[in-house]
């Protein structure tokens, strides 16, 4: 979701010409750019919600009015007090007025009596009275305010936020029995000092036990069952120092409290507990949210679509159509299954699919692919492919098939912890017999011993050390409105030798702008932008928005994928290709290009190129700067990536190339022993993203290829590489520092807990002191100090 | 000294109860959006003036 950063944008009708609900360019002096919109913005104001407009941090997504029939009744599951819930997921979320847009919307409805949506997660919960069937209504609210609605599969992320709450009541009970019994042995340790009367000594380290003993016997309970686990599988684990460290102290200090013995641990035991369920808390917490965004995946493959049967026109699932029907496609729908233009004329948006930046004309005969926009007019399709067989099906197998690849993945803790529990085992054993035979210790406070060792070596700075840096850096990114969605990303981002980029939407805008034109072109320039008013091409678009003031022409016909038409009394009036006015196509492949045609002039040339992100140059500079090698890797033609290589310096670059080419180069580069970083946005980019080391999407960019990335990012700038990649660094190097800092602190308690002066006060000392240090080295993370290190 | 007999109960028993209200907070769920409860306060005036405007 998105964090509103921009001021809300106020509508003013008497000086805007953007659409008043999502902000794009609108047609002439029109306040909307589609019906779509307008509807919108009616529903809206109808229901009295018009203050969203005041509130909103970024524009509202282009309603659409093309979902098709789903039937959400399907979905829907009934509560046992006969209400009906149903979950969704809801896309395009920008920033919190949505949040409210949409439930105060479903809550104007008067059977609805309950509405959640969370940002993090974009489910929305609705429930209502009534009859089953309003659920289709309850989503049409939605999707006519421009948001997409999706079913909400099975919440996957259940197990994971049951595991969280779990960890949140056993930490809440371990720090509320930690401070309590922390009072009774300050007393207890002043008392050695003061002569305490020992029966109330006695009677202190009795209460101490009664909170202790239930305490641990809960908040331990995560520790125990994975150490079992473990040993079962006849393997060793952090948690089975932590389980024996944790019960040897609890029964030793059990048998010298009965004795009326001067030192118990429960103090020790209990906080203990708490500082590892602290550091496995945000360890979860990091990689929860991971998971939870990764759900988050949309699926386009099972949108409905309309199949043209013998009965008439059946609304099904995309993946239900059978290979060899026939599918029509609406002007403006996403086409949701593969195959081959049987009829129809039309330009297709599959700048997801291939990068290419504009859209491509088709005709019968020509192959489409799901995912791709049908822009100009209805086609007639024969299916192809359906599901996992279409071209997107075999790219999100790819992508899964690359990030398990990643997950084998080994992290620092786990590498540290491998050799840390039989060292620690074997330590306190050897003091254990160490002194029954050579110290000639009897076995009772030999026992004592070997359970301070055990309590002192147990890693509590360890298991804090490599989480706490972790959190503080990803909300030290959040704040550089990067959000990260994978735990160990910043560890594998740190040692980075590499950065592929992405062209269009990446290190471009990935939208189409005017070239200035000539003179004799720009006093053409509201001419054409009169005709180019009425199409909703990019380029037309791009040509409006530049043109200082223009009205919209009547009678203007499109012809799909060549151009736009007018008869005037003087003649025809025409803007389209080259070809389209009669002129020999040239090569003007660096730039995409308009001509206008008319009675009376020679025709003139409107050229248009895709701008460079402000920063891009300054970016790359400074990571070639710091040693990177750079790529560019992009689906659009030769001249068009030249042209950007050029500006930026970039030697090495590749173009026309397909998404598994993308994958295909970057395992190349991953096999000669380079860590790649990939910066990416498009379906195109998805599998390279998720075979790469670490790879970053920006939140323009589509949601596939976001959920391939290890982080998103947002704005109009690259600068976020480079924080990105400064923080991974700095994350690397607390980390180190902190397992550093938590094995020297044992370097000094081990041999004193082996000599057997370690009494509870001084555990007590340096397990909490040990900590808050690690805390406070990760907290010195700044992403400000660190601009020049990447 | 007597005292401590009767004020340690009652100490441990506020903080059981502080410990019983954590636990009903986190099982009904308000720890697991953060973010977005945080932002929605900023939302509430507009909620006020909304319920003004319509009860008008």
């Amino acid at each position: 979701m998105a964090i509103p950063t921009a001021l809300p944008l106020a509508y003013d009708a008497a000086t805007q010409r953007l659409c008043a609900h999502c902000g794009e360019p609108a047609r002439g002096g029109e306040r909307f750019c589609c019906t779509g919109c307008a509807g919108a913005y009616a529903l809206i104001t109808g229901l009295g919600l018009d203050q969203y407009y005041r509130l909103r941090g970024k524009a509202a997504p282009v309603a659409t009015s093309d979902e098709g029939a789903v039937d959400w009744s399907e979905f829907t599951e009934t509560l046992p007090d006969g209400r009906h819930r149903l979950a969704v997921m809801v896309g395009d979320l920008q920033c919190a007025a949505c949040l409210w847009l949409i439930e105060h919307a479903l809550r104007a409805q008067p059977a609805v009596s309950r509405v959640q949506l969370s940002g993090a997660t974009r489910r929305l919960t609705v429930e209502w009275s009534g009859a089953v069937t309003e659920a289709d209504k309850l989503v049409a609210t939605v999707t006519r305010l421009g948001y997409r609605c999706l079913p909400a599969g099975a919440d996957l992320a259940a197990d994971s936020l049951a595991e969280e709450r779990g960890l949140l009541r056993a930490m809440a009970v371990a720090g509320f029995a930690a401070a309590n019994i922390m009072l009774f042995s300050v007393s207890v340790w002043s008392g050695h000092v003061n002569d305490m009367d020992p029966a109330t000594r006695d009677l202190f380290h009795g209460i101490s036990a009664l909170i202790a003993i239930p305490a641990i016997a809960y908040a331990g309970r995560p520790f125990f069952r994975s150490a079992v686990n473990a040993l079962r599988h006849s393997r060793s684990n952090m948690d089975v120092p932590i389980s024996i460290g944790v019960t040897l102290a609890v029964l030793v200090s059990i048998a010298e409290m009965v004795q009326s013995g001067p030192h118990a641990y429960f103090d020790a035991a209990v906080t203990l507990l708490f500082f590892l369920l602290v550091g496995r808390y945000l360890d979860l917490r990091a990689r929860g949210f991971a998971r939870r965004t990764a759900q988050q995946l949309l699926a386009w493959t099972t949108r409905p679509v309309a199949v043209r049967t013998a009965a008439g026109l059946v609304h099904r699932p995309a993946h239900r159509v059978a290979v060899g029907e026939c599918v029509l496609v609406a002007a403006g729908e996403r086409i949701g299954v593969d195959g081959t233009v049987l009829e129809g004329q039309s330009a297709v948006d599959a700048s997801l699919l291939t990068g290419e930046s504009l859209p491509q004309p088709v005709a019968a005969g020509s192959m489409v692919h799901a995912g791709a926009v049908n822009i100009d007019a209805p086609l007639t399709l024969r299916v192809t492919a359906v599901g996992d067989a279409t071209l997107v099906g075999e790219m999100t197998r790819l992508m899964e098939a690359a990030e398990q690849g990643r997950s084998r993945f080994v992290r620092l803790a786990e590498k540290v912890s491998r050799w840390y529990a039989p060292v620690v085992h074997v330590t306190a054993l050897v003091s254990f017999f160490g002194w029954v035979t050579l110290g000639g210790a009897d076995w009772r406070s030999a026992l004592l011993i070997a359970a301070a060792v055990l309590i002192i070596t147990c890693p509590c700075a360890l298991a804090l050390a490599v989480p706490v840096v972790q959190v503080v850096a990803s909300s030290r990114l959040m704040r550089a409105g990067i959000l990260m969605k994978s735990a160990t990303a910043l560890e594998r981002a740190a040692v980075i030798d590499t950065v592929v980029f992405d062209k269009t939407g990446t290190l471009t805008l990935g939208r189409p702008r005017l070239v200035p034109p000539t003179a004799e072109a720009a006093a053409a320039l509201p001419l054409a932008a009169s005709l180019a008013a009425r199409s909703r091409h990019p380029l037309c678009r791009a040509l409006v928005a530049s043109a200082a003031e223009h009205v919209a022409r009547d009678g203007v016909r499109e012809i799909p994928g060549q151009g736009l038409v007018c008869e005037t009394p003087d003649g025809e009036i025409r803007l389209g290709n080259a070809h389209f006015i009669g002129l020999q196509a040239q090569d003007m492949q660096d730039y995409s290009v308009l001509w206008l045609a008319r009675p009376g002039h020679a025709p003139v040339c409107f050229s248009f190129a895709d701008d460079l992100r402000s920063d891009a140059a300054a970016v790359l500079a400074r990571l070639r700067a710091g040693g990177k090698r750079l790529l560019i890797l992009s689906g659009d033609h030769a001249g068009a990536v030249r042209r950007v290589a050029d500006v930026l310096g970039v030697a090495d670059w590749q173009a026309g190339i397909d998404p598994r080419g993308k994958a295909a180069v970057i395992a190349a580069l991953k096999a000669e022993g380079r860590h790649v970083l990939m910066v990416g946005d498009g379906l195109n980019d998805a599998v390279a993203l998720a075979s790469a080391d670490a790879s970053l999407s920006p939140a323009s960019g589509l949601e596939i290829a976001q959920n391939a990335a290890d982080a998103v990012f947002q704005g109009e700038t690259l600068g976020a590489v480079l924080d990105f990649l400064a923080v991974a660094k700095q994350n690397r190097r607390l980390a180190i520092q902190n397992l550093a800092l938590a094995l020297g602190y044992n370097l000094i308690a081990v041999p004193l807990a082996i000599a057997g002066l370690v009494t509870p006060l001084i555990a007590a000392i340096a397990m909490s002191s040990s900590s808050l240090i690690v805390v406070a080295n990760a907290l010195r993370l700044d992403l400000s100090k660190e601009e020049n290190a990447i | 000294m007597t005292v401590l007999l009767f004020l340690i109960p009652v100490a441990l028993l506020l903080g059981g109860l502080g410990i019983w209200c954590f636990v009903w907070a986190v099982n009904s769920a308000q720890f697991e959006d953060l973010d977005t409860a945080a932002r929605r306060i900023l939302f509430d005036d507009a909620d006020a003036k909304l319920r003004e405007g319509t009860e008008r």
